[in-house]
């Protein structure tokens, strides 16, 4: 017997998926075509008059080299962001599913910061660490720390990276939470009873079988860190001091959003495309190989 | 019969309301980059505007900062919706210049809207940065400023310095500095604008070019100038400044504002449209200065602008264009220019206007020295003013590079060699875009 259902003719499994591969083919594959197609003009902002310059615009992004720096600062900080996010999000879990009384509160309340939008959170992050009026700066400077991310680098990606993050920490912490309850408590308990101590147990039968969740939440960090941090970077750093804090993703709306150098950013979406691509594949070879389902 | 009847009532009501239509007044719509206090006073120009005359009516719209509402008028284009009137900040001059047929000169409006227009009546300096080489004028001039020095009469005082001493020299201001020090301020000298104070319009006071071909002017084939010995020795000189904690850095825009406003820096090089929120806010004795110079150069010449203008926006219909041109002969009246001279602490556009604006120079004193700072010789190829494409990138270029210099990682002509050569790059590849 046959395990699959086959439908008969073409018209029936064409119109079931069709929504799918409308919604495809309208909000991926048509501008994905367009930013391929754009990134070989060079047009006037205006978009009165274009020319075809092949592969120009790609020679000229990797003749520059603050264009090259900005794939190292797009690794240091989306690896950043999603080891800090997932690894704060898996221990504050850890703990609130040990919690017996209040666990409901606690839990709430971790999943608030989920819910402010980026360029809020940006706001709020930006104020407290401001060079004149912010509050932890003048902490800071009260324990002779002189803080200013506008003009040190290295405070400015600390300072993205920690706003990035603590917006993320509720979404991973919520998943991780999830995953731990589902987890049969009769496992840990047959282990406890064996003499497995906490450490023991998390790190040979919890943290195994929150893989799946685990590889899910990676996959889904480092687009995030690629992608949705955009706002919380324009507001607190605009990408500065000298670029320090230039994601991929922040190039490309500045080129082509201030600058209207529409060429050079359709290239620049190219580029970060197959990035991607080619990150998600890795992902999905090796790193799913050790994944238990 | 009946059914006749009401088809005719139909009709007739219909023709009465297409008739009131073809009577309703023309909108115009004007984009523009206004908020808070100075949006109010555009707001109020608008109403006046539209209580003048009732066949047009102006609908001002916000788009955010200069760059957004820029960005925000270019896409609006793209997509043919493009307002009437489009308020785009000096730095994208050029690049509505070299964009023929998304805009419409503004002589040629005025041309064919046959209302009197004379080009002449506005200030050469505030005129040069809009016309073509021969002298049309392809924008209206909105709202220009121009750098000056910022004093803190008290803490001069504190720091055992005589408030009216001379600062026409940046080395009388090194002095000043010194004396800050020993006496313990900790904010000497702070500037808003570092660009287009510290490097645009320092190369302009002095007559030395910014760029090439007349500073842009004269073509798009321009490169930048940056890396000269009088620029970097200025800039060399603030980053030792900075070191020595006689010079502190607030920020690319205007931060530098509110501590001088709260009274910690003794100077403040910012725009003289700075007036309203320092006359507003500061709790001591401020004055006045014009910028610094150094001896023994060409300077001072003359400073140049910033601020922004109107652009018409090209794919309108002639009654449309009817309706900027009403507007533009609003706002180019010597009555209303003064007022808003007077409200915002712009300077009058026109002559006329400079000369009603008179008397409330001369009740506060000092807010005329930009004025006369700016109108101080006829500009040079050097002094016009800046015209150069992908200008709002360069200057987040020099500002990064400037920024460099203040913390001391690059030398000043290290710093300006690379802003000089990042910029190129960009100055050709707008060429070539727009050939």
């Amino acid at each position: 017997m046959k395990n699959n259902v086959i439908f008969k003719g073409w018209w029936l499994p064409l119109l079931l998926v069709a929504p799918q591969l409308i919604i495809s083919a309208i909000f991926f594959f048509y501008p994905s075509g367009q930013a391929i197609w754009n990134s070989l003009f060079l047009p006037d902002p205006f978009g009165l008059k274009t020319e075809y310059v092949g592969l120009d615009n790609f020679t000229f992004l990797l003749s520059d080299s603050y264009y090259r720096a900005s794939f190292l600062t797009t690794a240091i900080f989306s690896i950043s962001v999603s080891v800090f996010s997932m690894g704060l999000g898996l221990y504050l879990a850890v703990l609130a599913d040990r919690l017996i009384k209040g666990a409901g509160v606690y839990q709430t309340l971790l999943i608030w910061p989920y819910a402010v939008a980026p360029a809020i959170a940006g706001i709020l992050w930006m104020f407290m660490f401001n060079g004149r009026i912010g509050l932890i700066s003048w902490y800071l400077g009260l324990l002779g720390y002189d803080w200013n991310h506008a003009l040190n680098s290295g405070e400015a990606m600390s300072l993205v990276v920690v706003a990035s993050t603590w917006g993320r920490v509720s979404y991973n912490f919520l998943f991780f939470l999830a995953g731990l309850q589902a987890i049969p408590k009769s496992i840990i308990e047959a282990a406890a009873i064996d003499g497995a101590n906490f450490w023991k147990r998390f790190r040979s039968i919890i943290f195994p079988l929150l893989s799946p969740i685990s590889f899910f939440l990676l996959v889904v960090n480092i687009v995030y860190s690629f992608f949705e941090t955009f706002g919380v970077i324009d507001i607190i750093t605009a990408g500065g001091p000298e670029q320090s804090t230039t994601t991929l993703v922040y190039k490309i709306y500045a080129d082509g959003f201030i600058g209207q150098d529409l060429g050079s950013s359709a290239a620049q979406s190219v580029i970060l495309l197959v990035l991607v691509g080619l990150l998600t594949v890795f992902q999905f070879k090796y790193i799913e190989r050790k994944v238990h389902y | 019969m009946k059914s006749l009847k009401k088809l005719f009532f139909v009709f007739s009501i219909f023709a009465l309301f297409s008739h009131a239509n073809a009577e309703a007044k023309t909108t115009i719509n004007w984009w523009h980059a206004f908020g808070g206090r100075l949006g109010e006073l555009l707001d109020v120009q608008v109403k006046d505007f539209n209580a003048s005359q009732d066949k047009y009516e102006v609908v001002h719209t916000r788009k955010g900062n200069y760059s957004e509402t820029l960005n925000a008028g270019i896409a609006a284009f793209r997509a043919k919706q493009q307002p009437h009137i489009l308020m785009v900040f000096e730095v994208g001059t050029a690049s509505m210049m070299a964009a023929k047929g998304a805009t419409k000169p503004i002589y040629e409006v005025m041309n064919e809207s046959g209302l009197k227009f004379n080009q002449n009546a506005f200030i050469p300096p505030v005129k040069g940065y809009y016309t073509t080489t021969d002298g049309q004028m392809l924008s209206l001039p909105y709202n220009a400023s121009t750098p000056v020095l910022w004093v803190n009469k008290d803490l001069m005082k504190k720091a055992g310095l005589k408030p009216n001493m001379s600062l026409k020299h940046w080395g009388d201001v090194g002095k000043a500095l010194d004396a800050a020090k020993a006496a313990g301020i900790s904010c000497g000298l702070t500037t808003a604008w570092q660009s287009w104070i510290h490097l645009e319009n320092f190369s302009a006071y002095h007559d030395i070019p910014f760029a090439t071909k007349g500073n842009g002017f004269k073509g798009l084939d321009t490169e930048l100038k940056i890396n000269g010995p009088l620029q970097v020795a200025h800039l060399g000189l603030m980053g030792k400044w900075a070191k020595e904690g006689k010079f502190f850095y607030a920020g690319r825009r205007n931060e530098g504002g509110a501590n001088f406003r709260a009274g910690e820096c003794m100077f403040f090089t910012e725009s003289s449209a700075g007036y309203a929120g320092i006359k507003k806010e500061a709790k001591f004795d401020f004055g006045i200065r014009s910028l610094p110079y150094y001896e023994g150069t060409k300077g001072p010449q003359n400073t140049i602008i910033g601020g922004a203008s109107l652009w018409a926006m090209g794919g309108h219909s002639a009654e449309e264009y009817n309706g900027v041109a009403a507007l533009v002969n609003f706002l180019s009246q010597t009555k209303v220019q003064s007022q808003w001279a007077q409200d915002t602490g712009y300077l009058p556009t026109t002559t006329k206007a400079f000369k009603a604006t008179g008397s409330f120079y001369k009740k506060n004193p000092g807010t005329d020295i930009a004025g006369k700072q700016m109108l101080a010789n006829a500009t040079t190829d050097n002094s016009k003013g800046l015209r150069l494409g992908s200008f709002d990138q360069i200057r987040k270029i020099i500002d990064e590079e400037l920024e460099s210099i203040w913390t001391g990682k690059k030398n000043a002509q290290v710093a300006m060699n690379s802003a000089t050569k990042r910029g190129n790059v960009l100055l050709r590849r707008f060429e070539r875009a727009n050939k």
